[in-house]
């Protein structure tokens, strides 16, 4: 595949892509000193600038053209019809200071949605302000910590969070002023139960948990866990983005947790990773209710009658932490996410949880005998491998990875979680067929026999992109954040594309 | 086979630490350097920091993670290697010379007692290969 030429470089002196209708005025010359006698344009004719892009957006590789097994991101197909709903004029064009009484589509979709995610969490109430999962997890510690302050319970400084947990996680941490205490995990992947019962004491307002972890592993003694969190006064924090394993199968809230945030972009299927705003939406259990961020949409008036609707309109609970975002959170996705919810219904999403799970347990076992899967047991969502092997030392995950563009496929999370060596992360979700799986499957077999059998099919890889491996350390360390002027290593040894 | 050096003390966290009367000098070992890839940043704490045991006194950022240093043993910071902010690559060529992190003086020594030896170390680190 050939690197597309910039459009300047299709430049053609004289040709022109616009035509413009002759003079109908009297001609006016403008004034010398106004006039350049260059002008960096190209010069370039309709079909020239439909093909240049055209072959450009071709070079992106996205879930619209294949598999996309991002672990920790889900990445899954995102459904057109939602993105139907969101151009309906009625949505896109809404003012948000319109009066509430003509805006009662919007706020009757968001207090439905409210409604929804309360239902799947166990929660009992929501709040859709936080544009995004970092967002909603800082929302949720926020809340914990009014919650303590408003007991007058200012002891509380620490928050635990196993090494399994998002990487957010401790950042959320210490965004919200706590110190982050790191738990280890067990030989099973499994918070280590006696490491967390030695922590738990009355300086700790609270534990943030990934479930199922970074690991792709749903914590064996989850109750256990959530029960000497709160024997010693802590709060329990879901970090719910991984929420796609659990649809109709476990209700967070029942279980005991009083907190979670969802990723709207995630679970339900909104464009992201440079597609799209996200949304994290927090729920939360009675004793947060207080204080979740506002306002949230409210029934203002109950519906007359049967044939009536209620009045919906904005309600700032009591004790609130306040707003986190002008308006009322990312309006275009939460449309997008209440659409694909309807659209499945409620036993649809139990069967999307039930599929992404077996997909991906099917990978897992598919691969046992050719990667080291450093936790074989069923698994969430997506499965942990080990992308190297003893016999080949000189190969690592990253060299898998950009073996796998070589067979068209975006390759997983590499290096995350950090807890396992050389981690590959694969979340197949469960948009994908059978048969995707299986030529995925395929070719992560071919890779590991590529390894032993000629490894420099990977040490070279990716062969067919316009560009190859590109120098990553000196990329981190001469940070070149402008376009213009192009430093002088541009033109070294070291910056090298597989087109030289 | 990753280089352990006999001498030293060493953390789970794979930081060492060589004694030299009440002065400890930190660095992050051979089996971690390796571990981390092509190191792109390392962020120092300040002269004059106190710091506990296990407290975080620094970060290293390689192409594939960020990780958090953190004290073998309590003690106040009396040097940190400026070398590093320039040259990080420092810490994979040389992980127990040059590329030292900083200099200690330790508030109780006895902490140390509490640290794996090189063959305990070299041990921890088979372990997990």
């Amino acid at each position: 595949m050939a690197l597309e030429p910039l459009i300047y470089e299709l430049s053609s002196p004289g040709r022109c892509g616009v035509h413009l209708p002759g003079l109908d005025v009297p001609a006016s010359e403008l004034p010398a000193a106004l006039l350049r006698t260059e002008l960096d344009l190209p010069e370039v004719s309709e079909v020239d600038v439909i093909r240049h892009y055209l072959r450009l957006s071709q070079l992106n590789y996205g879930i619209d053209k294949g598999f996309y097994p991002l672990g920790s991101c889900t990445m899954k197909y995102n459904p057109k019809v939602n993105e139907d709903a969101a151009r309906l004029p009625g949505f896109a064009a809404l003012h948000p200071l319109l009066d509430i009484e003509d805006a009662q589509g919007a706020l009757m979709l968001m207090y439905h949605t409210q409604e929804w995610l309360a239902e799947l969490s166990g929660m009992k109430g929501v709040s859709l302000q936080p544009a995004a999962g970092a967002q909603g997890e800082f929302a949720g510690i926020l809340m914990i910590r009014k919650y303590h302050l408003s007991r007058g319970d200012t002891k509380r400084t620490r928050i635990l969070v196993p090494n399994s947990a998002h990487g957010t996680n401790p950042a959320t941490v210490s965004m919200a002023g706590y110190e982050a205490v790191e738990l280890p995990s067990d030989e099973n992947g499994d918070v280590d139960l006696d490491a967390l019962l030695a922590a738990c004491d009355d300086t700790v307002a609270g534990m943030m948990i990934t479930v199922p972890s970074t690991l792709g592993l749903f914590e064996a003694r989850l109750p256990d866990v959530i029960k000497a969190v709160h024997d010693c006064g802590g709060l329990m924090y879901m970090d719910g983005a991984n929420m796609n394993a659990m649809m109709g199968v476990l209700k967070p809230g029942e279980l005991g947790f009083d907190v979670m945030h969802y990723n709207l972009h995630k679970t339900f299927s909104t464009p992201h990773g440079g597609g799209g705003p996200g949304s994290g939406p927090v729920a939360v259990n009675e004793k947060l209710l207080p204080f979740l961020p506002g306002p949230i949409v409210g029934i203002l008036e109950d519906a007359g009658s049967l044939d009536d609707v209620p009045l919906f309109g904005w309600v700032m609970p009591e004790q609130s932490i306040g707003r986190l975002k002008a308006f009322h959170g990312n309006f275009g996705i939460i449309v997008r996410a209440f659409t694909y919810m309807r659209m499945n219904g409620g036993s649809g999403l139990h069967d999307v949880s039930r599929y992404a799970v077996l997909n991906a347990n099917y990978v897992r076992t598919a691969l046992r005998d050719h990667y080291v899967v450093p936790h074989d047991r069923t698994c969430g969502h997506e499965v942990v491998l080990e992308g190297h092997w003893k016999d080949v030392p000189g190969i690592h995950a990253l060299d898998i990875s950009k073996r796998l563009m070589d067979y068209n496929f975006h390759p997983p999370t590499n290096y995350f979680p950090l807890i396992v060596p050389e981690a590959l992360m694969i979340e197949p979700t469960e948009t994908e067929s059978k048969e995707t799986l299986d030529a995925f499957i395929e070719a992560m077999k071919n890779i590991a026999r590529e390894a032993h059998e000629n490894p420099e099919l990977l040490l070279e890889a990716p062969h067919i992109t316009p560009v190859g491996r590109v120098d990553d350390v000196l990329a981190a360390k001469q940070l070149v954040l402008c376009c213009v002027p192009i430093p002088d290593w541009a033109g070294s040894p070291e910056f090298k594309t597989s087109t030289d | 086979m990753s280089n352990v050096v006999e001498g030293l003390k060493y953390t789970k966290g794979d930081e060492w630490i060589r004694v030299e009367g009440n002065v400890g000098t930190i660095g992050l070992t051979d089996y971690a350097q390796n571990a981390l890839n092509d190191i792109v940043y390392v962020e120092l704490p300040s002269v004059g920091a106190v710091l506990a045991r296990d407290g975080a006194f620094g970060t290293v950022e390689s192409v594939k993670a960020a990780s958090e240093m953190h004290m073998p043993a309590g003690g106040t910071v009396t040097a940190v290697n400026e070398a590093l902010e320039s040259e990080p690559e420092i810490v994979n060529s040389d992980p127990y010379g040059a590329g030292w992190f900083i200099k200690i003086t330790l508030s109780n020594p006895a902490e140390l007692d509490d640290l794996m030896d090189a063959a305990a170390y070299a041990e921890y680190c088979a372990g997990r290969d």
